[in-house]
């Protein structure tokens, strides 16, 4: 496993079953009365959140306070676009205290990427702009096979602002390395122009693809999108691509829907849909806590403490140079 | 010039062709031919050397005034002089903003005190660059700085009404509408080419179609007033092909194409490091090809640096809250070589005529009343130029050059050649690769 989640295509088919394996057998220390183990006792996670995510930033919290480590929460919200202290000179601070990973929510898109080329530490992207979000991706995929059983063949459909959604590019892609076929459906207007050239389908129509499908997971829809003409209306979006009653109708039996919260309630999800029996909603939240203390687990668990000079810290830059290299090599010829 | 020294300059092959010498006398070149010789001249081998008319700029961002920080005319001309050019032009987006003869003339005064080469300001094409009120163009005109390209680069002229104008004014005294072609409303917080990779990236993209809909326009703009219209930094295939189509009608369209988007795609953003943060922005690798198959047909007239220094905090940052824009002034020649000299799509004669005869021409800098650049290199010219080692090779070091600003994007490449000497009008600016004063 590389020392840094970052994306979710920084994780192999094998990679990926180790975290879920694993956060199987710690979601059954949850129900045990001590639920705590003492894995990553000494070691420092920093939750570096420069947007308001309390879900997120409570859900690694917990994960990494019952591995035993130490949690320093670090709120810097929108300092680095105010002109406060920069990423690179926060990155450099969290160095210094010795961090041994760094959690970090930001709103630029490759933040992530540009903190792992700053601190040794590991880097866990929990959420970048309009990126990814690998672990919201693990804890979906642990939910899927916790209610179907496999992830291998399934049919899965994502619902909504691909365009803008970090849950939906993490999905597609772990998806995708776990042998599930996905099917995007939005508006053409939320979804990237060369979406073509990702491993899904795609689809306009709604209540087409429903009876095809054995987990729909429902992004959530953003208003101000209305006013940048994505779409002309709230209510004719929850028309075409919300999940109401009569659409849930027409998923086979078995069929889950999932919400990566927080949820528009009316707007892309019913409220009946949201709190019926196959809804996921709130499992997903309590399985994001097993699958990041496997993550934290895997990243840490393994490697010597932050400081150790055995770190690689220019590491990250390697497939920059390679690409440049090869682009060069390619067009020069 | 009177003052100069006289220089010999031995066994160079002028434009890549048979090796002759050169005799530098009073500024000019005073003899061409082989077996030279001239009592008392400083004698440069240049053997295995390239000689080249001084390259000439269209398009450079010399920062000064305003963002002294980032790069001077002192810096900017000394990046200039090393990388073989003779004259630059310093793009009007300082601040203040050289919209004014006052302020297009003190950027001139300042290149003229720093006598690396010659700084030709561009004028703003509206006061402040606010895209709604027209500068005085007549007086920047008329203005000792002689100002006769106008731009609001960086920003895109986008009021249609605004831009008609514009190119017919400029009619009165022969000047040059230099378009940044970039529709606001299809970029607004555009980070990088849109296409495969912004998808996968989460970054907002700059669509093609945003460049190709207003040289579209701008061209028949151009045909209707009976104007000319000069394309700043061309990046799609489709902007190659409607200039193609804009020149076959007989319209005055001219455009050029930075060294980056010769060599460089926007794959490159996968590393979320800015120093590949321009705009226009790094495209694909299909418009790479139609870049340089426009640049050789001379569909595309010239090569222009963008030169846009940026110091390291405007850098060293998130993608999205990073500034747009490379160096350039000082690679710009080795990658002109990389990109179309190796791949056969230029020989050095076709260097010289998109690097220095072209944009001089543009520029109006190779007619009567202006400092003369883009002249071949014949007997009675005068003596600027560059003699470049087309047999190097070495890796960008941003450590090593001179700009004040370190935001290559060819940081860590390896690049062919080498400028080893710049002349402007028969003295040294750069002697062995280094500065000569």
């Amino acid at each position: 496993m590389k020392r840094h989640l970052i994306s979710a295509a920084d994780l192999s088919r094998d990679d990926a079953l180790l975290i879920l394996d694993t956060a199987d057998e710690l979601a059954q220390m949850a129900d045990r009365p001590i639920r705590k183990l003492p894995t990553l006792r000494g070691r420092t996670v920093v939750n570096l959140f420069y947007e308001d995510s309390t879900r997120t930033r409570i859900s690694f919290e917990a994960a990494a306070k019952r591995l035993s480590a130490d949690v320093i929460n670090f709120s810097a919200k929108g300092s680095s676009v105010a002109k406060g202290e920069s990423l690179k000179d926060t990155a450099l601070t969290l160095e210094a205290m010795g961090a041994d990973a760094v959690v970090i929510r930001h709103p630029a898109s490759g933040a992530p990427h540009r903190l792992a080329g700053w601190v040794r530490g590991s880097v866990v992207n929990a959420g970048d702009g309009t990126h990814e979000h690998p672990t919201q991706a693990l804890l979906d995929a642990f939910t899927m096979r916790r209610r179907l059983g496999r992830l291998e063949g399934l049919r899965v459909t994502i619902v909504g602002d691909v365009l803008h959604s970090r849950v939906a590019r993490s999905n597609v892609l772990l998806l995708q390395t776990l042998g599930a076929d996905v099917t995007l459906v939005a508006p053409p207007t939320l979804l990237p122009v060369a979406v073509s050239s990702w491993p899904c389908e795609v689809s306009y129509d709604l209540s087409a693809v429903l009876p095809k499908t054995d987990v729909v997971m429902m992004l959530r829809v953003q208003a101000e999108r209305m006013n940048a003409a994505y779409f002309p209306t709230v209510r004719e979006y929850s028309r075409r691509y919300g999940l109401d009653g009569a659409r849930m109708a027409l998923l086979p039996e078995h069929a889950i829907v999932m919400h990566p919260g927080p949820m528009n309630r009316g707007v892309e999800i019913a409220a009946e849909v949201a709190d019926s029996p196959r809804s996921t909603i709130v499992e997903q939240v309590a399985n994001g806590v097993s699958v990041r203390m496997a993550v934290l687990y895997l990243l840490l668990g393994g490697s010597d403490p932050a400081g150790d000079p055995g770190g690689d810290p220019a590491g990250i830059e390697r497939p920059v140079s390679d690409l440049a290299a090869a682009v060069t090599a390619e067009v020069t010829r | 010039m009177s003052d100069s020294q006289r220089w010999l300059i031995r066994g160079v092959r002028p434009a890549g062709g048979e090796p002759a010498d050169l005799l530098l006398d009073g500024g000019l070149i005073a003899e061409t031919g082989p077996g030279l010789s001239a009592a008392g001249a400083q004698v440069l081998d240049g053997s295995g050397l390239i000689a080249l008319p001084g390259l000439v700029d269209l398009h450079a961002h010399l920062r000064e005034p305003g963002r002294e920080d980032a790069e001077t005319v002192q810096s900017g001309t000394e990046a200039a002089a090393i990388g073989g050019f003779t004259a630059v032009h310093a793009m009007a987006n300082t601040d203040p903003v050289a919209d004014t003869a006052g302020v297009v003339e003190q950027i001139w005064r300042l290149g003229r005190q720093a006598g690396l080469c010659d700084v030709q300001p561009v004028g703003a094409v509206t006061s402040g660059l606010n895209g709604s009120k027209l500068a005085e163009l007549g007086a920047m005109a008329d203005s000792a700085a002689r100002v006769r390209i106008f731009s609001d680069d960086g920003r895109c002229v986008s009021d249609a009404a605004l831009m008609r104008r514009a190119l017919e004014y400029v009619k009165a005294f022969g000047g040059v509408i230099a378009q940044h072609a970039q529709e606001p409303r299809l970029t607004d917080g555009a980070q990088m080419n849109e296409g495969e990779f912004s998808g996968l990236l989460g970054l907002t993209g700059w669509p093609a179609v945003a460049e190709e809909a207003i040289i579209a326009r701008d061209c028949l703009l151009a045909a209707h007033v009976g104007s000319a219209v000069h394309i700043c930094h061309v990046s799609t295939a489709g902007s190659v092909e409607l200039i193609r189509w804009a020149k076959s009608k007989g319209w005055r369209v001219t455009a050029e194409v930075t060294p980056h988007h010769l060599l460089l795609t926007d794959e490159l953003a996968a590393s979320y490091d800015p120093v590949f943060k321009v705009n226009p922005p790094l495209r694909t690798r299909a418009d790479v090809a139609a870049l340089r198959a426009g640049l050789a047909d001379g569909t595309i007239d010239c090569v222009a640096t963008d030169h846009a220094p940026h110091p390291a905090e405007d850098k060293e940052t998130e993608w999205p809250v990073a500034a747009f824009g490379m160096t350039g002034l000082e690679t710009a020649l080795r990658v002109v070589h990389a990109a179309m000299v190796d791949s056969g799509q230029l020989d050095w004669a076709g260097v010289a005529d998109r690097m220095s005869a072209r944009p001089a021409a543009i520029g109006q800098l190779s007619g009567s009343g202006a400092p003369l650049h883009g002249r071949p290199l014949a007997a009675g010219e005068p003596a600027s130029l560059v003699l470049y080692d087309a047999g190097a090779r070495s890796v960008v070091d941003p450590a090593l050059q001179v700009s004040r600003s370190r935001n290559t994007p060819f940081a860590g490449m390896e690049l062919p050649g080498q400028v080893v000497a710049t002349f402007l009008r028969g003295e040294p600016t750069v002697l062995d690769g280094k500065l000569a004063r």
